[in-house]
């Protein structure tokens, strides 16, 4: 995999991977979340590192953070709120540094494609005194990652690179380099270093602010940083792909290109602002540069005409400042009028284990506190069967809130859904908390042995690591009993009957109660259950809508007689249709289909 | 050097996906800049996907702004419609004659609008609309409808030689599904 000087087509978060190999990195945990995920599914494939998916972000950062401290060049990746539940030990480890290189990627979501809040994370880097990095392109991503490496020793400090969505999952031309041989480094005991007592802390921090000033002469004259001079009416300072984006409105303006994000350069940007009339600042969500623009005394346009919300595009950026002439138009485009075209929200997948659950729920007209994964799903039409989502393992200690809250009232109907990740991610605190402050709700874990929303990551349930080498399996069962459920039951979410009498048993339960419903997510390449043709006889079927509370993608109402069909083309014979069909018009054959 | 912008748009599972790198695989072999987006997340379960490919000497934002595509390649009849407005007023809309109800319209309250090729017409639209998916059928494997496709679009795109095509193909399909994707293509290229 060397190549050297050959070029690559890749996406940000394969450039990301790429750097660490060549920068010599050795040891790399994560907890899947996008738009990070890819990157340690890339550096899995490199021989040279160790890569791994930890049980949260949390204990992925103490990982890496320890990996470091050890002598191995080290990397962590997660989604921008990945790094809320890994924060404790990252603003520590900004105190004790490193010893080999410490890279931490954090990927954001400007534009919400897929997560529950819009957090700028560069404001962890101020907040934290760690160096960070903006990559613009995949060339970048790559090459920040080296830099980073080398400031990480240089300097002794973790080193952040932020992405967004656009950055990670775009791809780009990339020139390729060899792998460096990092050099071996032992771990030597070192209490004034490592160990955080609170005396030493005190002088950690004085180290913190001494290196911050020697980054921000860094930050001053890093490559990453750089003026473009051209018409000096407007200069534009921007970072990431913003300033992609900014280019093709104004491919004539003069630009600060920021990469290194903080420290802030501000001689550099002292000698911009001295060059141009005009000074705007172009980024996704937060005001992040222009505070530091405006905390250097010089006016600029900023938030108040780019948006905060979302992410930027070009179109957004024209609207926003057509004020100025030099602002480059679009073409015209021709719209389709007079027509309502409906939307196409993400639906469970036909033969997702998670069906019969949300309609179950619903059925017994549950109070159902939520959680993040697939199962997510479960709040919209048509199962409406979810009364909140806050964040990973939130769902359960939600449920002893409302308990604590309402009391009688709320009894024998509250219930918590969360997926088996998710519940080793951070539910199981909140189970013991649940049993040890006398809750009583249910707790549902959805075990698809898999961390299927963000593509199919294996996790302790799966028996098998991110190098595909087998591992142990953890028994669910036995972790609730071991934090004090008396009541766990297991029970296979297809069998409706058993799913409903299980539930029901569980609610009217004094005492809190597990139900874990157990079958693989339908996509997964290892589950291969045996096909029994479902088929509809379209005369016994009384319009009752009972088969379409499932919501399967592959159940329709025939517009012309209000009867369902079945699309045989996504239809995948699970047979759920059929165990809801009273009439008997949806039907399951009992011999296995050839 | 023009810029040259594609938008491909479809659902979850259709296999867009392999059909942007393919195109982009191409661009690069042809010598120029390439850059790629697109968002899965989601996608995986059924809802409608997006990627933009834009090539030429020098390309800066990975998106293609509204009113700036030579080609929409819809791998469904509905999503071309939702992704039109990306067209620039000389280009075309490529699209596969397939119909996926999104779950508004299989539960009855919402319609799927009727005769899309005549809408985009009426819109003053130029488009194509082509029984792709009934190639791949015939070829015996649905999942070959996006290589259908790009044989059909390839006619559009001279500035790339029709042999990086093939070439990419062989490179990119996994072996024991080569010789179909191989004949997929060259039956998109015979219905254009
Ligand atoms: C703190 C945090 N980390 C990561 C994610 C990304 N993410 C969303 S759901 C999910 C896991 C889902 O797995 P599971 O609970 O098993 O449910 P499934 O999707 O398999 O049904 C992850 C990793 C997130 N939203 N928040
Ligand atoms: S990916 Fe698996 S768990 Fe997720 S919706 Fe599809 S079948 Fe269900
Ligand atoms: S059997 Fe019924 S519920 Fe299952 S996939 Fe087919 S139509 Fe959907």
């Amino acid at each position: 995999m060397t190549h050297k000087g050959k070029k690559a087509f890749l996406s940000g978060n394969a450039a990301i991977a790429r750097g660490a190999w060549e920068a010599g990195i050795r040891f790399a945990s994560a907890y899947p979340g996008t738009p990070s995920t890819e990157i340690l599914e890339f550096l899995g494939k490199y021989d040279e590192i160790d890569a791994q998916w930890a049980v949260n972000e949390k204990t992925a950062m103490e990982t890496v953070i320890g990996a470091a401290y050890a002598g191995a060049r080290s990397i962590c990746a997660q989604k921008h709120v990945g790094l809320n539940v890994a924060a404790d030990p990252f603003f520590t480890a900004s105190y004790t540094g490193i010893n080999a290189a410490l890279v931490i990627v954090t990927a954001d979501d400007p534009g919400l494609h897929s997560s529950q809040n819009e957090q700028d994370n560069r404001n962890y880097a101020r907040m934290a005194k760690m160096p960070m990095f903006e990559p613009s392109n995949s060339q970048e991503a790559k090459d920040m990652v080296k830099a980073a490496v080398k400031i990480s020793e240089e300097y002794d400090t973790p080193v952040i690179i932020r992405t967004t969505t656009r950055i990670s999952h775009s791809e780009g031309v990339v020139e390729l380099g060899e792998r460096e041989n990092a050099p071996e480094r032992e771990f030597e005991r070192n209490m004034g270093k490592y160990c955080v007592l609170p005396a030493i802390a005190k002088k950690l921090h004085e180290k913190v602010e001494k290196r911050t000033s020697k980054l921000e002469e860094l930050s001053n004259k890093s490559e990453f940083n750089r003026i473009e001079k051209g018409d000096k009416k407007l200069g534009i300072i921007t970072s990431g792909v913003s300033y992609q984006h900014a280019k093709e409105v104004f491919p004539n303006a003069s630009f600060l290109k920021i990469g290194m994000s903080w420290p802030f350069p501000s001689e550099l940007f002292q000698k911009f602002a001295a060059m141009v009339e005009n000074v705007i600042v172009i980024e996704e969500n937060d005001p992040f540069l222009e505070m530091a623009v405006k905390a250097a005394g010089v006016e600029c346009i900023g938030k108040e005409k780019i948006p905060a919300c979302s992410e930027l595009n070009p179109d957004i950026i024209y609207e926003a400042l057509k004020d100025f002439a030099e602002a480059k138009a679009p073409k015209s485009a021709k719209l389709v009028s007079g027509v309502n075209i409906p939307v196409r929200p993400p639906v469970l997948c036909p033969g997702c284990p998670h069906r019969g659950v949300f309609y179950t729920l619903r059925k017994l007209n549950c109070t159902v506190t939520g959680d993040i994964g697939c199962y997510s799903l479960g709040a919209l039409a048509p199962h409406n069967a979810m009364h909140s989502i806050v964040c990973m393992g939130a769902s359960i200690t939600n449920a002893l809130g409302i308990e604590k809250a309402m009391k009688d009232k709320i009894h024998g109907k509250l219930v918590a859904v969360i997926g088996e990740s998710t519940f080793m991610h951070s539910g199981m605190t909140g189970l013991l908390d649940t049993v040890y402050n006398k809750g009583r709700h249910v707790t549902i874990i959805l075990d698809n042995s898999i961390t299927a929303m963000t593509g199919h990551q294996p996790n302790p349930a799966s028996g098998k690591t991110l190098k595909g080498e087998p591992a142990k399996v953890v028994n669910l069962e036995a972790v609730c009993k071991a934090l004090g459920v008396d009541h766990v039951t297991c029970v296979d979410p297809f069998d409706l009957k058993q799913l409903e009498e299980t539930i029901k048993t569980a609610l009217a339960d004094p005492e809190p109660s597990v139900v874990i419903t157990k079958r693989p997510c339908f996509l997964l390449k290892s589950y291969k259950p045996k096909t029994y043709k479902v088929s509809i006889n379209r005369e016994k079927c009384v319009k009752c809508g009972m088969c379409m509370k499932l919501g399967c993608p592959a159940l329709e109402i025939n517009p012309e007689d209000g009867k369902t069909v079945i699309n045989y083309a996504l239809c995948v014979h699970c047979g759920l249709c059929a165990k809801v069909c009273r009439p008997g018009a949806i039907t399951q054959a009992t011999e296995e289909a050839k | 050097m023009t810029t040259t912008n594609i938008l491909l748009c479809g659902v979850g599972g259709q296999g867009t996906l392999l059909a942007s790198n393919l195109i982009a695989d191409c661009a690069m072999k042809a010598g120029f800049d390439v850059k790629k987006s697109e968002i899965h997340g989601m996608a995986q379960r059924g809802g409608s996907v997006v990627s933009h490919v834009r090539f030429g000497e020098s390309i800066a934002s990975p998106i293609i702004r509204k009113g700036e595509a030579d080609i929409v390649l819809s791998f469904e009849e509905l999503e071309a419609i939702r992704w039109a407005e990306f067209l620039k007023p000389d280009g075309i809309v490529i699209t596969n004659s397939q119909k996926i109800l999104p779950m508004s319209v299989s539960a009855g309250s919402e319609k799927y609008p009727e005769n899309i090729p005549e809408i985009l017409s009426r819109s003053s639209i130029a488009n194509i609309c082509v029984d792709a998916i009934g190639k791949a059928i015939e070829l015996g494997n649905q999942k070959c409808l996006n290589v259908v496709l790009l044989g059909v679009l390839a006619h559009k795109l001279p500035m790339i030689d029709s042999i990086l095509w093939k070439e990419s193909i062989k490179e990119k399909v996994p072996q024991k599904l080569l010789d179909l994707n191989l004949k997929a293509f060259d039956a998109g290229w015979a219905l254009a």
